[in-house]
């Protein structure tokens, strides 16, 4: 039994906070970060005789995610009452969707999409006290600004296969989202949240297993870490021939701890009905076309573009699509290369930007002191020839710490490219004298040690030269 | 003027006579200030001290004072909903059709007593007690808005907004003898109307007579940036004239004439208004509303259903009574317990029940679908005849305490109007007779938007009726 080897089964349902002028169901404004309960009114509060208006931009939204991942457009679409009570819930209901969301089915990348909803967010709950949790705590106090904002619930069907891939899969539909423009897409700021369900089973059956319910992970690596544990939970549950009870989880990033919120007695019956208050929206043709109207170029229609028109390789095209702060960059910079003559090739050029990106430390290009042109010049430098790509990495430094204008840097530093004969034999003449053993090992035809007196050249000229020329001037050296 | 002949006016008139400098706004106001202070029938929970400052006294409705039902919300002014939970409530918002009556030239007058949350047929569910009939102060003036019906009958207001549910416009308007519109679904917002059941709940106009309706109701209708389900009315809304109703096609439904609990003299009083109409030119055939009888059953799903959600923001967190406990969930019980009364928990168990799961499909969905079937028997009955005429209540006012024992009894009160708010349609009740010197009101139903013609007929048929008043207006408050 033990030698089982385990498939987890994993869905992921993602609320995304859509970046509206206003909240969901009423005019106020979204809040970011005001004083509490300064963005509210009597609707997003719930009082009394109060009435939901549907935001027309979430709408819109909402139909530019369906479009983005493929989805079927509903042609009318209704809004259900989720009834429960909590102090976060100011009506004891949320407005939400049920069987008649707006969009279903789709697919983003190797994951099939079920559905996408609109809902309302619930206001902000701070417990006062030890635990941090409503139980025990000495106070709760609540703020209503988020109260009402937006949501695109996307809630994906069972086909991830690891933590890993989650985190994957969810970056790229965050990289489509902000592309889309609908959402800030900021996990650490709950613009967008991740639950997963998750079960295990023997790698081959197809049955599911009981699933389980982790909830509101605020990082993509807690994501990872989160499903990790609570997949080796069910595995170990399993090998001990223990059965996996079907609950709802939360897990602790500090500690790693997954703790039961509630059990599947403990369930809310929602008692879901027709929102009474909202007649069933129409989705019109002219809706659509507004839609599709609005949808920016995606990340698979963009790796497609940049791998069969520039020609980049597969894993440049995906990187600069998936990260499209990369991407965007990348294509300032062609243009502006473009200009340049030669113009400058757009594979060395993605490659200069991977190597940029990596001094960046994940920071958005266009946020730092490097221009696309000075990019561009650099690698228009390079390819003539005039910079070694040693010198040109120490250009970029530069760039990246200080900004400003690649060939004026080469200049200031005297970074140019050395070659020819007679700039470099001499070098290469007093390398070999500085390392007689070397050179008889070269001459006695072992040429493994070339690199030391390669080395000792590039020293020399701080990597101005080729590293190709100056092997080929040692050969002439040693006469062969 | 004197008081009395103050008093007498509908409120056409009284805006007739400030125009013809016979009666001026704050003598008007100061006439029924002083009644509804000093009034002993329960009638009202809020009386203005004084004629509102921002009055729009150049409006049409001229500063004519208007009571209002307690479930409007008025800013700055308990907004109650007749219920304990929300005792001392002041909202900081006006409900759109008050403002709307606000800015024509209506002065609030005060807040009238109702069955708490609207649910109730006799005005005896209310946190701050009945309210008794001006015909016979031992009996019921109808309900939920029994206060606003007993303050128009009694002359403590000229006239009153009332909402209808299930009936609790017309039911009231019956039985105190007066004047009740229940609209067109959707034709008036809803916006500020402390919910019970959203896709029944209507606001109203009750008044003296029809011409009153007319006038309120005039002002009263459009679309609401803050109500997605208000689409305002098709037609401006015409004062009536017409004093026939030659070629009038009135159908009776044969499944309710055969109603449950329809006492001789209201039977025989209706009867009487048939032959009047048919005296005006109209003729009087039997139709068919085969789901009608199943009515009632569904509305007694629906409605509860849909108020057992809009009263869960009755939590006791943010607004209301709020009894303190050591953890939230007690804290909610106790609230809900000490907050609501016995129908409405009884409400809240019948809707909570009929929408979990497992149950919903049985009453719900099946609800909703014989609503369906109504709404499609009346589209159908009206390509046939112009207007469905029923009694609009099986009884006349009944002694208090006489039902409040045995809810289902209570519930047959809106055998009669329930078939309409399912429908979505409007109806009109206008006295039409006495039975044991007590009133018996008659129903009128017309197609979505009718208003106009519907309205033009009670015109018709009231004139010709003639039914007189003044008992009650008299009875109203110490002379």
């Amino acid at each position: 039994m033990s030698d089982v080897v385990y498939e987890p089964v994993i869905g992921l349902e993602i609320h995304v906070q859509l970046r509206t002028r206003t909240k969901m169901f009423c005019s106020c404004p979204l809040s970011f970060g005001e004083p509490p309960n300064t963005r509210t009114c009597p609707v997003c509060l719930g009082l009394p005789g109060t009435l939901p208006v549907p935001n027309a931009e979430a709408i819109h939204f909402g139909l530019m995610i369906g479009l983005a991942l493929g989805s079927e457009l509903a042609p009318r679409s209704i809004f259900h009452r989720k009834n429960y009570f909590y102090p976060d819930l100011p009506k004891g209901y949320q407005i939400s969707q049920y069987d008649e969301p707006l969009c279903s089915g789709g697919r983003l990348g190797d994951v099939r999409i079920h559905r996408v909803h609109l809902e309302e967010d619930a206001a902000k709950l701070t417990h006062v006290g030890a635990s941090g949790r409503i139980h025990g705590s000495d106070a709760s106090v609540v703020d209503f600004n988020r109260g009402g904002t937006p949501l695109a619930e996307i809630v994906t069907e069972p086909d991830v296969r690891s933590a890993e891939q989650a985190s994957d899969w969810l970056r790229l539909l965050r990289t489509t989202l902000r592309q889309l423009g609908v959402s800030d897409v900021n996990m650490e700021e709950g613009s967008l949240r991740c639950d997963a369900n998750i079960s295990v089973r023997p790698a081959g059956t197809s049955e599911l297993g009981t699933k389980t319910e982790l909830k509101n992970m605020n990082s993509f690596r807690f994501i990872e870490r989160g499903i990790r544990a609570e997949v080796g939970r069910q595995e170990a549950l399993l090998r001990a021939g223990e059965p996996v009870l079907q609950e709802t989880l939360h897990f602790d990033p500090r500690t790693e701890a997954i703790t039961s919120l509630r059990s599947k007695e403990e369930a809310h019956d929602y008692r879901y009905f027709p929102e009474p208050d909202l007649p069933p929206v129409r989705i019109t043709e002219a809706m659509r076309g507004r839609a599709r109207g609005a949808m920016p170029e995606l990340p698979a229609a963009r790796e497609a573009r940049l791998a069969s028109v520039l020609g980049l390789n597969v894993e440049t095209a995906r990187l600069l699509s998936w990260r499209a702060e990369l991407g965007d960059f990348f294509e300032a910079a062609l243009d502006a290369g473009a200009a340049m003559s030669p113009p400058v090739a757009a594979q060395s050029l993605a490659n200069w930007v991977t190597e940029l990106s990596a001094r960046l430390d994940g920071e958005d290009p266009a946020e730092s002191k490097v221009t696309p042109k000075a990019l561009a010049a650099l690698v228009g430098l390079v390819g003539a020839r005039r910079l070694t790509q040693g010198a040109a990495k120490q250009v970029l430094d530069r760039l990246v710490a200080e900004g400003g204008d690649p060939e004026a840097i080469v200049e200031a530093e005297s970074l140019g490219a050395v070659g020819g004969a007679e700039e470099l034999a001499p070098i290469v003449r007093a390398a070999l004298e500085a390392h007689p053993d070397v050179a008889d090992k070269l001459r006695g035809g072992d040429m493994k040690p070339i690199g030391v007196i390669v080395g000792y050249v590039m020293k020399e000229t701080r990597g101005r030269a080729d590293g190709g020329e100056v092997t080929a001037i040692v050969r002439a050296e040693l006469g062969q | 003027m004197e008081v009395h002949d103050i008093i007498a006016l509908s409120a056409a008139q009284a805006i007739s006579a400030i125009d013809r400098g016979e009666l001026d706004p704050a003598e008007l106001f100061a006439a029924y200030r002083a009644r509804a202070a000093e009034e002993d029938l329960g009638a009202f929970t809020w009386v203005a001290e004084h004629l509102p400052g921002d009055l729009h006294a150049d409006g049409p409705l001229r500063g004519v004072p208007l009571a209002v039902k307690d479930l409007f919300c008025t800013e700055g002014i308990p907004s109650q909903s007749g219920s304990r939970i929300l005792e001392g409530y002041l909202p900081p918002y006006t409900a759109t059709c008050v403002t709307r009556l606000q800015e024509a030239g209506a002065s609030l007058l005060g807040k009238t007593n109702q069955d708490e949350f609207a649910m109730g047929s006799s005005n005896e569910n209310s946190a701050y007690g009945p309210v008794l009939n001006p015909w016979d102060r031992g009996r019921v003036p109808g309900g939920s808005s029994g206060g606003s019906a007993a303050a128009v009958a009694a002359g403590l207001a000229p006239w009153a907004l009332g909402t209808d549910t299930g009936g609790s416009i017309r039911q009231p308007a019956a039985l105190c003898g007066i004047v009740g519109l229940k609209p067109t679904y959707g034709s008036v917002s809803r916006y500020g109307m402390i919910a019970f059941a959203s896709s029944l709940d209507q606001a109203g106009p009750l008044t003296r007579d029809v011409t009153d309706a007319a006038l309120l109701y005039r002002h009263m209708v459009g679309t609401d940036p803050c109500d997605a389900t208000a689409v305002g009315h098709p037609e401006e809304i015409r004062l009536p004239t017409a004093e026939r109703l030659d070629g009038l096609r009135l159908g009776v439904p044969a499944e309710l004439a055969a109603g449950e609990g329809l006492e001789p003299g209201v039977l025989a009083a209706f009867d009487q208004a048939l032959e009047t109409a048919r005296g005006l030119g109209a003729t009087v055939e039997t139709c068919s509303l085969e789901s009608a009888p199943h009515a009632l059953s569904a509305y007694y799903v629906i409605a509860p259903a849909e108020a057992s959600s809009n009263l869960a923001r009755f939590d006791g967190v943010r607004y209301g009574l709020r009894v303190p406990a050591d953890d939230l969930v007690s804290m909610y019980t106790r609230t809900r317990h000490d907050g609501f009364g016995a129908e409405v928990k009884r409400r809240i168990l019948i809707g909570t029940y009929a929408l979990s799961s497992g149950y919903y499909d049985a009453y719900y969905g099946r609800a909703q679908k014989v609503r369906t079937l109504i709404a499609r028997e009346f589209a159908s009955v009206f390509e046939g005849i112009d207007f469905v005429v029923t009694p609009t209540s099986p009884t006349v006012a009944f002694e208090l305490g006489a039902k409040t024992a045995d809810p289902l009894a209570m519930y047959l009160n809106d055998y009669f109007t329930v078939p309409m708010s399912l429908a979505g349609i409007p109806a009109i009740s206008i006295p039409c007779g006495l039975a044991d010197d007590l009133p018996v009101g008659l129903q009128l139903a017309g197609p979505a938007f009718s208003e106009n013609r519907l309205l033009d007929a009670a015109h018709a048929l009231e004139h010709a009726i003639g039914f007189d008043a003044s008992r009650a207006l008299a009875a109203g408050a110490p002379a």
